[in-house]
């Protein structure tokens, strides 16, 4: 029998949000079983929330991940009106929508880049980091913050997107568009990037059904669930947009799949826009005192479904509020795609659900003898690095290119 | 299916299952169940029915612990929670992640937080807390002091 080794991928590191650990279990450079641990930074949030007051807990719930901050406190405030009845004014509808879509935007173009850094392909890297600057200066314009953007509360949002200031986001929006087909047609026709990302980490229909994955995990596997199609909410019932699905769930589909949502993401923001000339009145409902009874929150973050559940009794804070963000339902189908691949895949497969942070930045090998450690985490991205090159030399492939115009 | 359908086949197949039914509005309906009907409901669910399980919510409250399962009807926006209420002194329930695996961690995490028994569950051991955590120390639980 060969022999197994454990390579324990991701020290905790107090710094990192939400840091993750994965035991795999490799036979020479085949990875043969997965432990994933997690709670390593266990912040105790949902018991926290219950000393703080509606209002406050959006702020908390905001800081669960740096990335979702305004996924978090949509689902949050869409909880607490469901519990209370409280209606929301069609105008902080479209500005929910426009802060929700840029967020998605701003997400997807980090993992792109991401994950070109780990393929090798720093280019992809440099420039997908590039344009989710700009989206980063949208966020600035529009809430005053580049993250953290501190708009929902319940009852509606507390900044106006003003007249003055749509022509220049329109622009700006406007402008993605040209970089994002780019990278479009830059993996779609990429033989390189083929060979390394198709049939590799697949997530099977079936599988993700069983999992109950969410998000671009689980549309890339041809499983059509976006809640913001299946429960409509805030403007999306009232804007034409598509859910992006695709069929072999290999890391390769929720690359595309992730790409192909931001253009929609473009679309969905354009029709808020131009929406927001003519819907006028409040943006925000106010609602004095929440009544007793309990409410559901949904929405759909760059990673799938987040859920908020809210207990009311009454009083001004929550009795009882349960957090579930999509990584929780994710991570654990790395139990199944991971086996099977090399090593210098497992870097890829494990970040190609996307877990909330980059889980590879705190990856390292150690000996479980003598806990030296054998394979830092730039080792492990050096492996896979290589491995592209490896093909590129095979396959005599140049890797994408990005003739990008000024 | 639509909504209608679906709530018409949920009555036909759990009939004498569903104790209490609550439609907070079309689209959030609760309802109770007892604790050993659990399984039935859920495999009922997620098999027959093609819900999915977005989250289960743990809570100590006064009078019982309860477990409400949510579940998601994503063909016609709706969520439909199961609620049941354990004995408040040994809370214990069939585990589902046999028939939903992805009830698995969530099930873990009831049995740290809050002390719930999942039985037959594959691999129960600590999930946010550490391992060495105290036994008998349940954080989420009204009566736990640090």
């Amino acid at each position: 029998m060969a022999k197994t080794t454990i390579i324990p991928i991701g020290p905790y590191h107090p710094l990192q949000e939400e840091p993750e650990f994965f035991r795999l279990h490799v036979e020479g450079e085949k990875v043969v079983g997965l432990d994933i641990e997690i709670g390593y930074n266990h912040r105790g949030i949902e018991k926290l929330s219950e000393s703080k007051t509606y209002e406050q807990t959006v702020f908390l719930v905001e800081r669960i991940c740096g990335i979702c901050s305004t996924s978090h406190p949509l689902a949050c405030v869409q909880a607490v009106e469901d519990a209370g009845e409280v209606k929301v004014p069609e105008r902080a509808l479209y500005i929910r929508s426009v802060i929700g879509e840029l967020e998605r935007l701003h997400s997807h173009l980090l993992w792109l880049g991401l994950a070109g850094h780990f393929l090798g392909f720093n280019t992809v890297w440099m420039w997908a980091w590039r344009y989710r600057e700009t989206v980063l200066e949208l966020f600035e314009l529009i809430t005053g913050n580049r993250n953290h953007y501190g708009m929902m509360k319940p009852g509606g949002v507390r900044r106006d997107i003003r007249t003055e200031d749509l022509p220049a986001i329109k622009k700006m929006v406007a402008n993605l568009k040209g970089p994002l087909c780019l990278f479009r047609d830059a993996v779609t026709d990429d033989p390189l990037i083929h060979a390394r990302l198709q049939g590799v980490g697949t997530l099977t229909k079936q599988q993700a059904i069983d999992y109950c994955a969410l998000g671009p995990t689980a549309r890339a596997s041809g499983v059509a669930r976006d809640v913001r199609k299946d429960h409509p909410h805030l403007a999306y019932g009232r804007v034409d947009w598509n859910i992006i699905t695709a069929k072999n769930g290999d890391v390769f589909d929720k690359a595309m799949v992730r790409i192909l949502e931001m253009l929609e993401s473009v679309k969905i923001i354009e029709q808020c826009l131009e929406a927001l000339k003519t819907v006028s009145g409040p943006i925000d409902a106010n609602p004095k005192s929440i009544k007793p009874g309990e409410g559901i929150g949904t929405y759909e973050a760059p990673r799938g479904e987040v859920i908020h559940y809210i207990l009311s009794d009454g009083g001004n804070r929550p009795a009882r509020h349960k957090i579930r963000a999509p990584s929780f339902m994710n991570v654990a189908t790395n139990q199944t795609t991971v086996i099977g691949h090399s090593v210098a895949d497992a870097t890829i497969i494990l970040a190609a659900v996307d877990p909330c942070y980059c889980c590879t930045e705190r990856m390292a090998a150690v000996d479980a003898g003598s806990g030296r450690r054998i394979c830092s985490s730039g080792e492990l991205i050096r492996l896979s690095q290589e491995k592209t090159a490896r093909l590129k030399k095979e396959l005599g492939l140049e890797g994408p290119r990005l003739a990008i115009k000024a | 299916m639509k909504r209608e359908e679906i709530i018409s086949l949920i009555r036909e197949k759990l009939e004498g299952k569903i104790i209490n039914w609550t439609e907070k509005s079309p689209r959030r309906i609760y309802v109770e169940a007892r604790p050993e009907d659990i399984p039935e409901i859920s495999r009922c669910l997620f098999r027959d029915l093609e819900a999915r399980f977005s989250i289960a919510t743990g809570t100590d409250t006064p009078s019982a612990m309860e477990v409400l399962y949510h579940w998601a009807f994503d063909q016609c926006g709706m969520f439909f929670s199961v609620r049941t209420k354990l004995n408040r002194e040994k809370p214990e329930i069939e585990s589902i992640t046999a028939i939903c695996r992805g009830a698995e961690w969530i099930e873990r995490e009831m049995w740290e937080l809050l002390g719930i028994t999942f039985h037959n569950h594959p691999d129960m051991r600590h999930l946010l807390l550490s391992d060495d955590w105290p036994a008998g120390k349940y954080p989420l639980r009204r009566d736990y002091v640090r």
